[in-house]
């Protein structure tokens, strides 16, 4: 595929390798303390574990996987109430398949199906407003997900269903801003991020402005990256010359998807159709101040809590599962003691284990036999 | 979550203006084109967007894809070099 193949070639991946590992060498940072990078997108921690990048790193530095993808930080009463939501008969609930089976209290979207409700999982929501048209008897529902990359896209479809004056149509908001969550993040006592890859779609909504924070007040190095291994590698090393040069500034090496100023009519379309709204849960971290994000004041007659009512639910995460110093970089996903027991993929405990881009997920599916392999290995030597 | 495509728009769809055909890995699929849109649609027309969730997020920038991976040449030409001089690299 074009602007994908020429970003995998094995042959500049080595040469980026290479001269990693010279840099790495001037870093203030050894083995035992390694340079920590924190990448926030599900995409990043997807493709470091499919394509062995953190194998590939000098012993200098280490990723950590960050609370990158939106299906992840999902609290268990957000899915109960979308659940809720789904139960009435009238209803058809549109998910990406993502969210399906992540578990609330009173079990998935998935669960709630098999017990009757009419849950569909839908590729955009432009499918969910088609399902409103074609079913005007019906009232249709629309889990909006995500971070700033899908939010523009809520918009456009909201716009156009009060364009069309669909009045059976309706979202479940469970949109999130993904800054206040780093500022969040650096604000902790015990977490150690040295630099950050930033997300390249969300990004490319967002522009590059809103990174400098990160930068000045913090004094983090920052590197908006794109999602083929030449990229990685290329924005770690972009990372590596900073610190070598002393210098603390946010960079774009995802260019050719990037502009500066990200997309201003996404800009314009999110301004319209949200507002922010104070604080919001994120599983695994608590609640986070101005992450939340509800419809603006014209488009809450689509607002599908007002609309049924779901009760509010909070609810605890298990002290068991240590997804949160998962999403901190505080533990390995193989070092939680439910990981590959309690929790696997095919019946998750938490939600870092159901979606694919999930850090728990990502080592079940690339590295959980070589853990095994290794567990074994220090028993018989043991 | 945030996947993002390329494709290429191929064509504009007739009956709705805010979308677009675009060919992806040799595939015809619908998108929503409002949001790269920002003079006449026609002009759309051979250019590789970033689709996330079925619509057109980004124009992809050739000549930015260009120039990354040129550098990433031109690191390859350095380091070749340095190699051969730091005796590491096979003399022909």
């Amino acid at each position: 595929m074009r602007f994908v193949d020429e970003f995998r070639d094995p042959k500049l991946a080595k040469t980026l390798i290479e001269r990693l590992y010279q840099r790495a060498a001037q870093l203030p940072y050894t083995a035992e303390k390694p340079m920590q990078i924190m990448e926030v997108c599900g995409g990043h921690t997807h493709a470091i574990f499919k394509f062995g990048l953190d194998k590939l790193l000098p012993p200098q530095l280490e990723f950590i996987h960050g609370p990158g993808c939106p299906v992840c930080v999902l609290p268990m009463g957000r899915i109960d109430a979308c659940c809720e939501i789904a139960a009435h008969p009238e209803v058809i609930f549109c998910t990406f398949g993502d969210a399906l089976r992540v578990p609330g209290k009173q079990g998935s979207l998935q669960q709630a199906r098999e017990r009757g409700a009419d849950v569909r999982v839908v590729y955009s929501p432009l499918d969910a407003l088609k399902l409103a048209r074609e079913n005007s008897q019906r009232s249709v529902v629309f889990f909006a997900l995500g971070f700033e990359t899908t939010l523009p896209v809520t918009a456009v479809t909201l716009q156009q269903a009060r364009r069309e004056g669909l009045s059976n149509f309706s979202v479940f908001c469970q949109h999130i801003s993904l800054m206040p969550t780093l500022r969040s993040l650096l604000l902790q006592d015990d977490v150690r991020i040295d630099a950050f890859l930033a997300p390249g779609h969300v990004s490319m909504v967002i522009g590059t402005a809103p990174y400098h924070f990160i930068n000045q007040q913090f004094g983090k190095p920052l590197v908006i990256s794109g999602f083929e291994p030449l990229d990685m590698l290329q924005s770690v090393l972009m990372l590596v010359e900073q610190v070598c040069e002393a210098s603390c500034k946010t960079e774009n090496q995802y260019r050719r998807v990037v502009p500066q100023e990200g997309n201003l009519l996404a800009q314009e379309a999110m301004r319209d159709v949200f507002v922010l709204a104070g604080s919001s849960e994120w599983r695994g971290l608590g609640l986070i101040e101005h992450s939340g994000i509800s419809l603006s004041p014209a488009y809450t007659v689509f607002d599908a809590e007002r609309r049924f009512q779901p009760q509010v639910q909070s609810v605890a995460d298990d002290p068991r599962a240590r997804c949160g110093e998962v999403l901190t970089g505080r533990c390995k996903p193989h070092q939680c003691p439910l990981f590959g027991t309690g929790c696997t993929p095919h019946n998750a405990f938490g939600a870092l284990m159901v979606s694919s881009e999930g850090a728990c997920a990502a080592w079940y599916q690339y590295r959980h036999q070589e853990t095994e392999q290794q567990d074994r290995q220090r028993r018989v030597a043991g | 979550m945030c996947i993002g495509i390329p494709g290429q728009i191929v064509a504009l769809h007739e009956q709705q203006p805010d979308h677009a055909w675009a060919e992806v890995c040799g595939m015809r699929r619908e998108v929503n084109i409002a949001l790269v849109c920002e003079g006449k649609r026609e002009l759309l027309i051979g250019c590789w967007v970033l689709i996330h969730v079925g619509f057109a997020l980004s124009k992809l920038d050739e000549q930015e894809a260009q120039e990354t991976l040129a550098a990433l040449h031109e690191m390859e030409e350095v380091e070749a070099d340095v190699a051969l001089f730091l005796g590491r690299g096979e003399v022909r």
